[in-house]
C-alpha cells in the first residue's frame, strides 16, 4: 500500500500520577511531563514495521491539538514517520469529532491502513478508532495484538476478554492496537536531528469542515475514594486469621 | 420518557454475566423501561435467559445468521436500526462492548460515555479516567440518544424472577461482508471467571516462569478462586493475555483479592480498586502495592504461598 495513517495523541507521561486539582476544575496538568500515548508509539511501531518490510511506502503521523503537539509529532518523525500533519486547535476534541477530523484527513490523504492505540490513557475513552471507522463504512479491528497484511486484506489478532480472536479485514481499515503487538523503539540522537528536517503541516482546524458534535459536558472532577490503611502481618498464621476475621476463609 | 436498550452480550450459548450488571446499571436510571436486545444466529434460549432478569420489561430477540459470532461492523447497523424511540443504548465495558458501543454511538453522531461507574440522574452520570485517578461527572446533551458502556465491576448482577416479554424483530440494516470472523483461540478452564469470581489470585513478575505460576493455580484452586496476572507476568508469557488485570485488562472487584508477586503499577492498582480485602504478598516491603493492601505479608513468595495453600486447605477441612 501506498500509505498509513498513524494517530499520535499528546497526553500525561504514564509514569506521572495524576492529581486532581483541589477546586475540582480538572486534573494538574501544568509543568507535568507531557508524552505519546503508549498505544499510539506501539502503532506508529507498527507502520514503521510494515514499511521496513516494504509493504507501505509511507507513514504519516497526525495528531489534533495546540502547537504543543508539535513536539510529540517531533518525536514520531524521529522514530521514523516520514511526515507529520496537525490539525490545529487549542480545544480538547472530543472522540466523535477527533474521528470526524480523521476522516477528513483520510478524504485528502487516502491511505491503506490508519493505526491508532486503542485507548488513550487520559481519558481512558476507548473510542476514536471504533468511531472513525464507522464513519468511513470501513472495518475495525480493535485491540491487535499481531497484524498480518496479505494484499488488499489483512489478519488481526485481537486480544479479547475471553482469549484471542483472529479476524480477516478488507483493507483501507482502522487497526486500534493493544499492548502486545510490539515494543516500540527507542529514539536515537541523529534521528531526532534529521526529524527537525522532515515536513509537518499545520492544518487550522477552521480550514477543515467539520460538524460540531454535541459535546458531553465534564462538570467535576475528583479523586478516587482512598482505601483504608491496612495491617501487616508477620506470617502465614497471621494472614490466616486476618482473612478468618473477615470471614473470607 | 426513558427507554433503555441494552446489548446483550453472550457466546451464542449463554448470556454472558456483564448483562446483569447492566440490568442493574440501567435500572438505577429513574422511570425507566428496560429492553434487552439479543442479537444471535439462533437466540431463543439466550432470551429466555435474559427474560428472567429482574428489571428488564421486554427483550427483543433479533436473529441473523450473520450474528453468529459477535463482529462490531456487523451488529452495530443492526442496533441502529431498532434504536429509534429509546432515549439510552448501552452495552457492557468489556472487550464486546468496548469494540461494539463507539461504532453505534458514530453510527447515530453522538458522543459515548464509557465505563459508568455510577449514575447521578437520566442524562449524569460518574466514569473514571487517567487510569482511576480521577473521578469525572458526565452530563450528555438532552434530546439525544445517550451511548454509554457500563463498568462491570461497579455493579451487583440483577437478580432472575423476572419474566418480560420477548419479541422477535427483524431487521433490515445492511450488513457489510468487509470483517469476517475466523476463530477464537480460548484457554478453557474450570477454574472460576476472573470477572465475576468472589475470590481472584493473581500472579506477577516475581513468578519468574510459566512453571513457577503453578504456585498461584494451586492456591486458587484450594481457595475456589479465579486466576488472575500483571501486566508484566502476560508480557513476560507466564500466563495468555485474559488473564491481565488491570487499566487495560480487566477491571474487576471480587469479594478477596490476593496479589502475590506483584509490584503494585498504578495501572494494576486500577483494575483492583473496588475488591472488597485485598491481600499483599511480596518481598518488597516499599512495593506501592501495600498501599492500598488492606493486609500485607513481606516475604518469599516461594515459601509463603505453598505454606498458604497448605494452611487454606486445612482451614477448608476443618469446616
Amino acid at each position: 500500500m501506498e500509505k498509513i495513517l498513524v494517530g499520535l495523541k499528546r497526553v500525561v507521561d504514564y509514569n506521572v500520577r495524576v492529581r486532581v486539582r483541589s477546586d475540582g476544575s480538572g486534573v494538574e496538568t501544568d509543568g507535568v511531563k507531557m508524552s505519546i500515548n503508549p498505544f499510539d508509539e506501539i502503532a506508529l511501531e507498527e507502520a514503521l514495521r510494515i514499511k521496513e518490510r516494504g509493504e507501505a511506502g509511507e507513514v504519516i503521523v497526525i495528531s489534533i491539538g495546540s502547537s504543543d503537539v508539535r513536539q510529540q509529532l517531533r518525536t514520531g518523525l524521529a522514530m521514523g514517520a516520514d511526515r507529520a500533519i496537525l490539525v490545529e486547535t487549542d480545544a480538547q476534541t472530543d472522540p466523535l469529532t477527533s474521528a470526524r477530523i480523521l476522516l477528513e484527513i483520510i478524504k485528502r490523504e487516502d491511505p491503506g491502513l490508519v493505526l491508532l492505540g486503542k485507548q488513550a490513557i487520559d481519558n481512558d475513552h476507548n473510542q476514536t478508532g471504533q468511531m472513525l471507522a464507522a464513519l468511513w463504512g470501513r472495518p475495525q479491528a480493535t485491540f491487535a495484538s499481531e497484524l498480518v497484511l496479505d494484499g488488499d486484506q489483512a489478519t488481526v489478532t485481537r486480544e479479547v476478554d475471553i482469549g484471542l480472536e483472529s479476524i480477516e479485514i478488507d483493507l483501507p481499515a482502522v487497526v486500534t492496537t493493544d499492548l502486545r503487538l510490539n515494543e516500540p523503539r527507542y529514539v536515537k540522537l541523529p534521528d531526532i536531528m534529521k526529524a527537525k528536517k522532515k515536513p509537518l503541516d499545520q492544518i487550522p482546524l477552521a480550514d477543515l469542515d467539520i460538524e460540531a458534535s454535541a459535546a458531553l459536558n465534564e462538570t467535576a472532577f475528583a479523586p478516587p475514594e482512598e482505601r483504608q490503611k491496612g495491617i501487616i502481618v508477620d506470617d502465614v498464621a497471621g494472614l490466616v486469621a486476618a482473612l478468618q476475621d473477615k470471614g473470607l476463609l | 420518557m426513558t427507554r433503555i436498550l441494552l446489548i446483550a452480550e453472550h457466546d451464542g450459548t449463554s448470556v454472558n454475566p456483564s448483562t446483569a450488571k447492566c440490568v442493574t446499571c440501567a435500572s438505577e436510571i429513574p422511570d425507566a423501561e428496560i429492553h434487552v436486545a439479543v442479537l444471535a444466529k439462533d437466540g431463543a434460549s439466550l432470551a429466555g435467559e435474559v427474560a428472567g432478569l429482574t428489571s428488564v420489561d421486554k427483550v427483543i430477540q433479533v436473529d441473523n445468521p450473520a450474528n453468529s459470532y459477535p463482529v462490531a461492523a456487523i451488529l452495530a447497523p443492526q442496533i441502529v436500526a431498532i434504536a429509534d424511540g429509546y432515549s439510552h443504548i448501552f452495552g457492557p465495558s468489556t472487550t464486546f462492548g468496548k469494540d461494539l458501543m463507539p461504532r453505534v454511538a458514530a453510527l447515530l453522531g453522538v458522543n459515548q460515555i464509557s465505563d459508568i461507574m455510577s449514575v447521578l440522574g437520566s442524562h449524569s452520570f460518574r466514569r473514571p479516567i487517567y487510569a482511576g485517578n480521577a473521578i469525572v461527572t458526565v452530563e450528555a446533551p438532552a434530546g439525544l440518544p445517550v451511548v454509554a458502556t457500563v463498568r462491570i465491576a461497579s455493579y451487583a448482577s440483577a437478580a432472575g424472577g423476572g419474566s418480560a416479554s420477548i419479541e422477535a424483530a427483524s431487521v433490515d440494516a445492511d450488513i457489510p461482508g468487509h470483517t469476517r470472523f475466523i476463530e477464537l483461540r480460548s484457554g478453557k478452564s474450570d477454574r472460576p471467571d476472573l470477572q465475576t469470581a468472589a475470590k481472584v489470585v493473581s500472579g506477577g513478575r516475581a513468578l519468574g516462569s510459566a512453571e513457577n505460576f503453578d504456585l498461584i493455580y494451586k492456591l486458587a484452586d484450594a481457595l475456589g478462586a479465579g486466576v488472575g496476572a500483571s501486566r508484566a507476568a502476560v508480557d513476560a508469557g507466564y500466563v495468555p493475555n485474559e488473564m491481565q488485570v488491570g487499566q487495560t485488562g480487566k477491571i474487576i472487584a471480587p469479594e478477596l483479592y490476593i496479589a502475590i508477586g506483584i509490584s503494585g503499577a498504578i495501572q494494576h492498582l486500577t483494575g483492583i480498586k473496588d475488591a472488597g480485602t485485598i491481600v499483599a504478598i511480596n518481598k518488597d516491603g516499599e512495593a506501592p502495592i501495600f498501599e492500598i493492601a488492606d493486609i500485607g505479608l513481606v516475604g518469599d513468595l516461594f515459601k509463603i504461598v505453598p505454606e498458604l495453600e497448605a494452611a487454606v486447605g486445612a482451614a477448608s477441612g476443618r469446616e
